[in-house]
């Protein structure tokens, strides 16, 4: 008789440090495909698993092994058909049955994908940000749910039984069964007590009758429990995602010439950023896309980031655009509208008066935050960095800025320049006066 | 329940595809009883460990060993796996098997009944019959104690990890998995000399020193330049001796000799070493391992089957899934991944029975000691226990096989842009193609052969390592270099690695790491 041991139980994950270790060693690796990842999928995407190719540099494991396209050397193969000594065959290039007995093993290293949790992705995108870990957290966080009551169930903890319908299941069940009631016992108990003071007269054969039908109700009240495990019912809840409301983020983004490669991946960073913070406080958000040069048009994501256009520079028409849309689909007391702008401050004479006095006037009142970035050149900071001074829409912006407290701006160069934009509205979020 | 009804009814071990513990110890009983009295196998103790799959995922990464070290080409392996097997590009072994006293084997929840009673057969009667008698387990490793050690080894390392910190330990483990094919003794073991006895030698030679001290010999006049060069060689001569030189175990020269490393260093070079070690007679004997293990269980199984133990459906699902793992595609079939090694094996040990019981003009030509002698069960309880691959193909694989593979012998030589049929299945053919398949499971031949050659202790410490190189096959180079470099990072001082062809002793290259 050998030793059987149950180790399904046990715990699995016995190769999970192992994985960490390995993520941690191809860091830098993985931490490019990402980069690369986001920079050419949807904004909507970073929040997800990832696949991932194996990463290869600081993950090999070089060994002294022979090299297969040296020396000579002899292969036994199996499933000979037509070959005669002597034969020659033509090397295939650089596969094919030749390759002997490992040929199998080697090769597939290279095109072999895997996936990345969703808590892996994160950290990787979070890492050159420089977000603080509170607000890691915060992103990384699934949604919160809250039980709702969801009908019956059959089985739960005693402190869910459900008295009124549990009750009414053993009522049911009772009358369907014929269970005596108590007062027929009680009756019945009465009557004999009455004919056992009588008795006497009129003879023990109607008492016995009644004696033998008590004893068969109190068998029967017996058999039939009061309240039996079938009738017993729980409340039932349903994890149910807190409700949220809606939200509509804008991304405006100018795409005029100057804003090149850097600018729109930096640009990129700060859009997913907000989606991220959305997506923790909204149930549902759309996201629209508004380019600009000196018109502007609403855009899928590919065309946003991607497609090049030419123009001069006018802001105000992406305000413009913006207001329209807001019009038309989504109705402030609906949606909380959150927008953000991306832009290398250019623009045309005049017009950044006109995009401050429409963002005072109508815009700021829509919006619960609008964020503008501004993105320089890494060299430019040090001149910029600390004055108020700046180009025509910087100065502009700072009016509505002074006026309205839910208007961020700043200028970056860097992806760690981008999360102190976000500061304030995450700080906000635990008040979280969300409208409806 | 009616299924175990039935089958109380009938002979029948287990009916239907689920099992239970009852069950499975009920059929491990019947096969216990053919194995041991129809077969004569002899067996450590049985554990049998019911697992799921992903138990055996995470055995699978960590080389099947049930305590393992944390290290991150683990994690990689089972990435790696773990794909593999979600994309369905791989399935999961039936079974995994450990060469340990008592012998554990594990059990997928996932398998059928029918399953269970085969790899039961498998793997705790063929592998464990096969662990326990054959010669190399015998002599090179401890079933008995690898547990404990694996047991000590995570501890240990574990520890080094906390007070060292994971980097620190990371790099020295590193550099001792690149070293893991050079990290095994093929021909002799260690030396092994109590520390006690040692300190007595160096005592007593102390003495001998110090009784034949003569202050004359320091007032000879200084040598001449021309007994110089015969005297140089006479040092390194005397130095190799000491160190034991040509050493093939570069991780255990490594660890004895290394003037860099701390001594929590050299104990993971040493543990790293024993698993090599451990696993050294496993890689000489994939084919008759597996080939004695699923003879095993086909006989037992047929036996069963023959006795109305299990029914005609399990038997045929048992059918299915062994004709799976031991079908052998063609060469220029796009499955072809190498000789199978199951297939192979299989078919020798068939190959054995056959030509005991019934052998052809030929078989009694070429196996005059077995033909005919219906011995079969003795001459491969013989043959597991004291053969490896080569030497096993070697001696039994018959023409009859070689016709029924349809073997060819293909020479490839760089030199040439073309590759020839040097022999198929003919009579000239079949010794020629014996001893190149023999060949081809020695691990000496497969493996280059690099040893340390020669260092100087008290001078520059520069060790040399020597590869000799067979039939020209020279070392991948990008690889053979972080090796190097690896090596490097263990000794501390420069390191270099000359290729030297093994027949004609001219040199064909050599390179280098600095220490820095």
């Amino acid at each position: 008789m050998p030793i059987y041991i149950d180790r399904r139980l046990n715990p699995k994950d016995k190769s999970l440090g192992n994985r960490q270790r390995f993520l941690k060693r191809a860091r830098e690796e993985l931490k490019r495909t990402i980069k690369e990842q986001v920079r050419a999928g949807k904004i909507t995407d970073v929040d997800a698993e990832h696949r991932v190719p194996m990463p290869a540099r600081g993950t090999s494991e070089p060994t002294f092994r022979p090299d297969r396209s040296s020396g000579e050397r002899g292969y036994i193969l199996p499933g000979n058909k037509e070959f005669a000594p002597g034969d020659r065959l033509p090397k295939p290039g650089a596969s094919g049955g030749e390759g002997g007995t490992g040929a199998g093993r080697g090769g597939s290293d290279d095109d072999f994908q895997f996936v990345l949790s969703r808590e892996e992705v994160l950290d990787l995108f979070f890492e050159d940000l420089e977000l603080p870990d509170m607000v890691k957290l915060n992103l990384k966080e699934a949604v919160a749910y809250r039980p709702r009551r969801a009908g019956f169930a059959t089985s739960g903890s005693p402190t869910n039984i459900n008295v009124g319908r549990t009750m009414r299941n053993s009522y049911g069940r009772r009358i369907a069964l014929h269970r005596p009631k108590r007062q027929e016992v009680e009756r019945l108990e009465a009557e004999i007590a009455r004919l056992e003071v009588e008795s006497d007269k009129l003879g023990g054969k109607q008492l016995e009758a009644l004696r033998a039908e008590l004893e068969s109700l109190e068998r029967k009240r017996r058999r039939i429990p009061y309240v039996d495990p079938i009738d017993i019912r729980f409340n039932r809840f349903e994890q149910q995602p807190l409700p949220n409301a809606s939200a509509v983020m804008f991304c405006l983004m100018d795409v005029s010439s100057s804003m090149g490669e850097r600018e729109k991946d930096l640009a990129k960073r700060f859009f997913v950023l907000l989606h991220l913070f959305l997506k923790r406080r909204y149930e549902r958000i759309d996201i629209v896309f508004i380019r600009h040069t000196h018109e502007a048009r609403e855009v899928d994501e590919e065309t946003f980031f991607y497609s090049t256009q030419s123009g001069g520079t006018v802001v105000s028409t992406a305000l413009e655009e913006m207001q329209r849309i807001i019009a038309e689909r989504y109705p402030s007391r609906e949606w909380n509208i959150y927008a953000a702008q991306a832009s290398d401050g250019d623009n045309i004479a005049g017009d950044s008066e006109r995009c401050a006095s429409m963002l005072r006037d109508e815009l700021m009142q829509l919006c619960q935050y609008y964020a503008y970035v501004e993105i320089i050149d890494e060299r430019e900071t040090e001149i910029f960095g600390a004055t108020d001074n700046g180009t025509s829409l910087w100065r502009a912006y700072r009016t509505v800025g002074d006026q309205w407290p839910n208007f961020q701006m700043t200028r970056i160069a860097r992806p760690a320049d981008i999360y102190p934009v976000f500061r304030k509205l995450f700080a906000r979020q635990s008040a979280s006066p969300t409208r409806r | 329940m009616p299924g175990s009804k039935s089958a109380a009814g009938s002979k029948l071990l287990f009916a239907g595809s689920d099992w239970n513990f009852a069950t499975l110890s009920r059929t491990y009983d019947a096969i216990e009883k053919i194995a041991l009295e129809e077969l004569h196998l002899d067996v450590y103790p049985n554990q049998l460990e019911i697992i799921s799959s992903e138990q055996m995922l995470d055995a699978y990464s960590s080389v099947g060993m049930p305590l393992m070290y944390q290290h991150w080409s683990f994690g990689k392996r089972f990435v790696f796996e773990d794909h593999l097997y979600r994309s369905g590009r791989r399935g999961l072994a039936y079974e995994l098997v450990i060469n340990s006293n008592p012998c554990i084997a594990y059990l997928m929840e996932e398998n059928t009944m029918a399953m269970q009673a085969l790899v039961t057969a498998h793997a705790s009667f063929g592998h464990n019959h096969f662990f326990k008698n054959n010669y190399l387990f015998q002599q090179w490793t401890d079933a008995s104690a690898i547990l404990s050690y694996m047991e000590f080894a995570k501890k240990y390392i574990a520890r080094c990890e906390e007070r060292y910190g994971t980097p620190a330990v990371e790099v020295i483990l590193d550099s001792a998995h690149a070293l893991m094919d050079q990290g095994v003794f093929r021909y002799r073991r260690p030396p092994r000399l109590s520390s006690e006895k040692e300190r007595e030698r160096a005592r007593e030679r102390l003495e001998y020193e110090e009784q034949t001290f003569s202050d004359l010999w320091r007032t000879l006049p200084p040598r001449t330049s021309e007994d110089d060069a015969d005297e140089v060689e006479q040092e390194v001569a005397e130095r190799k001796k000491k160190l034991n030189l040509p050493e093939e175990n570069l991780l255990y020269f490594l660890e004895k000799n290394s003037l860099i490393l701390q001594p929590w260093q050299r104990e993971l070079l040493r543990i790293v070493r024993v698993i090599a070690q451990y696993f050294y007679p496993q890689r000489q004997t994939k084919v008759m391992n597996e080939g004695c293990a699923t003879f095993v269980h086909y006989y037992i199984m047929n036996r069963l089957y023959d006795q109305e133990k299990i029914s005609e459906g399990a038997m045929l699902e048992i059918l299915q899934s062994h004709t799976n793992v031991v079908f052998q595609p063609d060469f220029d079939d796009p499955r072809f991944p190498g000789i199978n090694p199951y297939a192979l094996g299989f078919a020798l040990m068939q190959d054995i029975q056959r030509i005991c019981n019934e052998p052809t003009p030929e078989d009694r030509e070429w196996f005059p000691d077995i033909a005919g002698t219906g011995n079969w069960r003795e001459t491969l309880l013989d043959a597991w226990a004291n053969h490896r691959d080569e030497s096993f193909i070697l001696q039994y694989l018959s023409p009859t096989l070689i016709r029924n593979f349809r073997l060819f012998l293909l020479k490839d030589k760089s030199s040439d842009p073309y590759c020839e049929v040097a022999s198929i299945h003919n009579e000239r053919g079949y010794e020629a193609i014996r001893a190149a398949l023999a060949r081809s499971y020695d691990i000496g031949v497969s493996q280059p052969d690099i040893q340390v050659v020669d260092v100087d202790l008290l001078g520059d410490r520069h060790l040399r390592l020597q590869h000799n190189v067979k039939n020209g096959v020279l070392l991948d180079e990008e690889s053979r270099d972080s090796t190097l470099r690896h090596v490097c990072r263990l000794w501390g001082y420069n390191v270099s690695l000359a290729g030297v062809d093994a027949e004609t002793e001219s040199r064909l290259y050599e390179t280098s790491a600095t220490a820095g």
